[in-house]
Parts: structure tokens; C-alpha cells; sequence
């Protein structure tokens, strides 16, 4: 069947967007930074990830925790290094020193790594499922499941421990949260890191799935990502979540139309002005 | 270096200049930060293209028509500054630069990647025009552009686009027309850009959806900030200097999209007002100088 086929593609490609949007609505809804260089980071993961199955070991399984942890001190340098000094200057300034810092990292990336298409060789063993009607290969069966436990993790995080306290705490009021003794500093830089590690893996996953990790691989994915945290109401991780899997919906199912050729990129900024400006509170924002 | 190579380099400064001057009108005075110029960029050179080579018009047919083209689809992709406002409206702005290279990209009637070749050179006096020529031509076009905005600057309406940047609320109140003068900010802006397209056009001869991706609207956006937001000065010396830099340091050039970039951190973090801006070090420096220097002459008459 191939509305079923289509929907396996429709969930590999949402759960990378949901990994992305996860940082990007957490900081923005503490900090409300508009966070475009996290796709730098979302690169920076499949780079770090290919470092290591090159020369250090080919095993997914130690790729794919290291590139998650470098991802996620990257960001937290990002934070200590740029927005820190930002926070009570008006928005637009962290927002276009981040994407300055985003057109300089993927730059970087073309510099050091060089500008072509690279193979992603990872050697791991996962399930997968072929039937007559649908077929789920190892890399989109390992992308779904990664996904399902990174938000699962989380969702016990926000709701269980005392760090997801005092991320809610934040996301309210800042000022206030750190009058009643909440270490504000300590929690938006671990908000940073996991955010950040999320888009590594993000980057890892992607770079898996389509075997090449190239510079601008973030390109687009920096944009797009926002038009999901648009419209899941800035802010709200499960409206982030349903949205990410929506957008990716919506894109597979167009694209899967032939006479459909319009880029499907294009349709997601048409759909992020439109909300923009008829529910500036998103979709599914209140 | 050659002369004509020399007149080649000129004519892209003064493009790239007449495109900052015009983002100044947008996002010095308006505060409308735009990070989709080389969208109007792009339908200024498209139309302008598409003018001579479908239509067959002249360039000095053509450039007018662009201008007012330019101005309406600025005034249509300036709506959702109407409903968005400060960081949305840069990513609205964003979008709007991909859909529109999307666009010229997707319809046939826009050449699709392929893009639009054999763009004439204008002609004069019945023969195209030289290199120095069109190098005098871009310069006159971009002292109109210099001129008509210093005017601008000078009249009611910046004073109304600078307090409708700084408190649209307090601006209201004032009785200044909020959505009219944010149109306004981007048709002129928009019409601009326009003349900046048409020049890039009948140069380079051909336009392909790439030349106006969303790096070059980086690119523009840097180089007012490096120069300095809100001043018309600050505008030009930005342009002329990051243009100029690479053609020196040819090893520049690989990185040229690692500085625009860099410079834009550093200078938002350290210099928001650019190098040459109002409050700026540079700029503070070249004040006091002058005024020491003007209290000199003043006491050698007495």
C-alpha cells in the first residue's frame, strides 16, 4: 500500500524535524531567541559522527552518544559564548548574530571538511520489517524507535525530575524563577545542551538515512525547522512534536503527487507567512 | 589589475551600493529588518530581463517599468509587515526569499534553472554601450540613489519611519499612519533594489535563480551593518569596502561567506551601530576631530 509506505517516509522525516524543534522551542520559549545556528549544530553532529567512524571506531553505537555529546556543548558555548551577553538587548540582535554565526559555522564546515558530498559509514544491526505491503528498512526502523525513546526520555525529564521543574519555572517567568532560588544560568545552559545533543542526533540520523553528510546539509533544515515551531505555537514541545510530523505529512504526501512539482521547501515558508499572519499564535498555540 | 577589469569591480560596488543605500531606507529608518533584499534584487534584474529579451524593450524602456514592478511587489511582499513584527518579520522575510527563488526556479515563463540569457547591453546613440560608459552609468544611478534618499532623509516621513521603528505603540499615538509608512519603507526600498537589478541584468547579461539566493541577501545585510545602520554614509562606506576587500586579498574570497558572517556576529555583539554609524567609535572620533578643528579656524579669523 502505498499511502502505508508513504507514511513510514512521512515518520522518519517528522521525527528528524521533531529531534530539531525540541531545542529550538525550549530556548526559545525560556529565552525567546530565535536560535537559527542550532542547524549548525544539527551538522556539526553528522560531522562529529563521521569523524568518529572514520578514525575512531566504526560502530554506530559509540558514534552516535559522542557526536550527541559534543552537539550539546557546542551549544552550550554558543550560549556562554554569544547569547549570554545578549539577553537584554532587543530580539532582533541574538537573531541576526545567529544566523551570522550559522552562514560562518557552515563555512567552517566547507573549509575544514571540504565542500563535497561525504559517505556516512555506519555499521550497526537493527530490526526491520518487510511484508508484501509495506517495507520499513533498518534505518528508518532505527530512526523511528531512536526518536520514540529521546521523547519519551524527555517527557520524563519536563515532568518528572526537578530540572524539568525548573525549566517550566523559567519558561513562565525567568526573573521569578530565579528570585525563588532556581540556578538560572545552570538551567538554561543544560536546556542548551540537551536541545543541542537532540540536534546532533538529529544530524547523525539524517546523515544515516540518506548515507552523505555535506556543509549546508542544515540549509534548509534552519528555516523549516522554525515554520514547525511556528506552528506548534512557540514554546510548546508536544505542540512542536505534532506539528514537526505534520509539516513532514503534508510534505510527503505532496510530494508524492507527480504533477505536484512545486519545491516542497517553498510550501513550508508559504505555510509559515500564512500563520505568521492569520494565527500569529501558531496552530496549536493558545 | 586592468582598467576594465578595474570598471568591471566599480560597476559591482556601485550595484551593491545603491542595494545597501535602498536596505537603509528598510531597516535604518523603518527598523524593518529585512534578510530578503535579494528577493527584490532578483525581481528588479528578472523583470528587467524579461522586459528586454521578451518584450524586447530598451534598457532606458525598461528601467523605468522595473522601478514601478519592483515598487508594487514591494508593497505586496511588505503585507505581512503589517501583521508580523521584529524576529517573525525577519523570518517571514527569509521565506519570502525562498519562495521567490523558488519561483523563478519552478515556472518556465522565468527559465527555470536554466534562467534567462542574451540580456542586451544598453545602447546609446546607436551602439551598446562601453564598459566605461555603463561603469558612468552605474555611478550617475548611484548618486541619484544617494541623493534621493539624503533627500529622503531629510523630510517628515524618515522622522515618521524612525519612530514607528522605535515604538510603534508611541508612533500611533503621535498620529503618524503606521501601516502606510511601512509600506512606503519597503516600495521605496523595493524600487531601489529594482534599479540595482536592472544594472546587474544588462551587465552580467543573464540572471539565474542562484545569483538572488538568500546568501546574497545576507551578504547585503552585513554590509550595512558593518557600515552602519541608519546612516547613508555607513551604507556606502559597507559596500564599498567588503566589495573591495576580496578584490585585494584574492585569498580572501574562499572565505568571503565565513567573514560576511563572522563580521556579523562581531559587529552586532561589539558595534551595532557599524563603523561609521551614529555613536560609533570611528564616527565619534571624526566629530570630535572636526569640531576641534572648526574652533581652530574660528580663533585664527578672530
Amino acid at each position: 500500500m502505498l499511502i502505508w509506505q508513504n507514511l513510514v517516509y512521512a515518520l522518519v522525516l517528522g521525527s528528524t524535524y521533531a529531534l530539531m524543534v525540541i531545542g529550538l522551542t525550549m530556548i526559545y520559549g525560556i529565552l525567546k531567541i530565535l536560535h537559527i545556528a542550532h542547524a549548525g549544530i544539527y551538522t556539526l553532529g553528522a560531522y562529529v559522527g563521521l569523524f568518529i567512524l572514520l578514525h575512531l571506531s566504526d560502530n554506530f553505537w559509540v558514534a552516535l552518544p559522542l557526536a550527541m555529546l559534543a552537539s550539546g556543548l557546542a551549544g552550550v558555548l554558543i550560549y556562554r559564548g554569544m547569547y549570554y551577553y545578549m539577553l537584554t538587548k532587543p530580539r532582533i540582535i541574538p537573531l541576526i548574530s545567529s544566523i551570522g554565526l550559522f552562514i560562518a559555522l557552515q563555512e567552517l564546515y566547507r573549509l575544514v571538511a571540504g565542500p563535497y558530498q561525504k559517505a556516512f559509514p555506519a555499521k550497526f544491526s537493527f530490526l526491520s520489517i518487510k511484508t508484501e505491503y509495506l517495507i520499513v528498512t533498518s534505518k528508518q526502523m532505527l530512526i523511528i524507535v531512536l526518536t520514540a525513546v529521546f521523547l519519551l526520555a524527555l517527557y520524563f525529564i519536563i515532568n518528572r525530575t526537578k530540572l524539568g521543574l525548573g525549566w517550566q519555572a523559567c519558561s513562565q517567568d525567568i526573573e521569578m524563577a530565579g528570585a525563588m532560588g532556581v540556578n538560572v544560568n545552570r538551567v538554561v545552559a543544560l536546556n542548551f545542551f540537551i536541545g543541542s545533543a537532540l540536534a546532533g542526533a538529529a544530524g547523525v540520523l539524517m546523515a544515516l538515512y540518506r548515507n552523505s553528510v555535506y556543509p549546508t546539509m542544515g540549509a534548509v533544515v534552519a528555516y523549516k525547522a522554525f515554520v514547525v515551531v511556528v506552528l506548534g505555537g512557540f514554546g510548546s514541545v508536544t505542540g512542536g512534536v505534532v506539528a514537526g510530523l505534520l509539516l513532514a505529512l503534508v510534505e510527503t504526501m505532496l510530494g508524492s503527487l507527480e504533477w505536484f512539482e512545486f519545491p516542497r521547501d517553498a510550501i513550508a515558508f508559504l505555510v509559515l507567512i500564512f500563520t505568521l499572519m492569520f494565527r500569529p499564535k501558531g496552530l496549536f498555540g493558545r | 589589475m586592468t582598467l576594465g577589469y578595474a570598471l568591471t569591480i566599480g560597476v559591482f560596488i556601485g550595484i551593491f551600493t545603491i542595494l545597501t543605500v535602498s536596505l537603509n531606507i528598510l531597516t535604518g529608518y523603518a527598523r524593518q529588518v529585512s534578510l530578503g533584499h535579494a528577493a527584490f534584487f532578483g525581481i528588479g534584474a528578472y523583470s528587467s530581463a524579461i522586459l528586454a529579451v521578451k518584450c524586447g524593450l530598451s534598457f532606458w524602456a525598461a528601467l523605468p517599468i522595473t522601478i514601478v514592478i519592483t515598487a508594487l511587489v514591494g508593497v505586496f511582499l511588505g503585507l505581512p509587515s503589517l501583521r508580523v513584527s521584529h524576529d517573525f518579520l525577519v523570518l517571514s522575510t527569509i521565506g519570502l526569499n525562498f519562495i521567490v527563488v523558488a519561483i523563478f526556479n519552478y515556472f518556465p515563463f522565468f527559465g527555470g534553472s536554466m534562467g534567462i540569457i542574451d540580456i542586451p547591453m544598453p545602447r546609446l546613440l546607436g551602439r551598446p554601450l562601453s564598459n566605461l560608459e555603463y561603469f558612468i552609468l552605474t555611478l550617475s544611478l548611484v548618486f541619484l540613489t544617494v541623493l534621493t534618499s539624503y533627500y529622503l532623509s531629510k523630510t517628515w516621513g524618515r522622522l515618521a519611519m524612525e519612530a514607528m521603528g522605535e515604538d510603534e505603540v508611541a508612533a500611533k499615538s503621535m498620529g503618524i499612519n503606521v501601516p502606510k509608512f511601512k509600506i512606503y519603507a519597503f516600495a521605496i526600498s523595493s524600487a531601489y533594489a529594482g534599479i540595482a537589478g536592472s544594472l546587474w541584468a544588462h551587465y552580467v547579461g543573464s540572471v539565474f535563480p542562484h545569483n538572488f539566493s538568500f546568501d546574497r541577501s545576507v551578504a547585503i545585510l552585513s554590509m550595512l551593518v558593518f557600515g552602519g545602520m541608519g546612516t547613508i554614509r555607513g551604507a556606502v562606506f559597507g559596500a564599498v569596502l567588503l566589495r573591495l576587500i576580496p578584490e585585494f586579498f584574492r585569498f580572501v574570497e574562499n572565505y568571503r561567506m565565513l567573514i560576511y558572517g563572522g563580521l556579523l556576529v562581531l559587529m552586532i555583539m561589539f558595534q551595532p551601530m557599524g563603523l561609521l554609524g551614529k555613536g560609533s567609535f570611528i564616527w565619534n572620533g571624526i566629530e570630535s576631530l572636526l569640531s576641534r578643528l572648526r574652533s581652530r579656524g574660528m580663533r585664527a579669523v578672530e
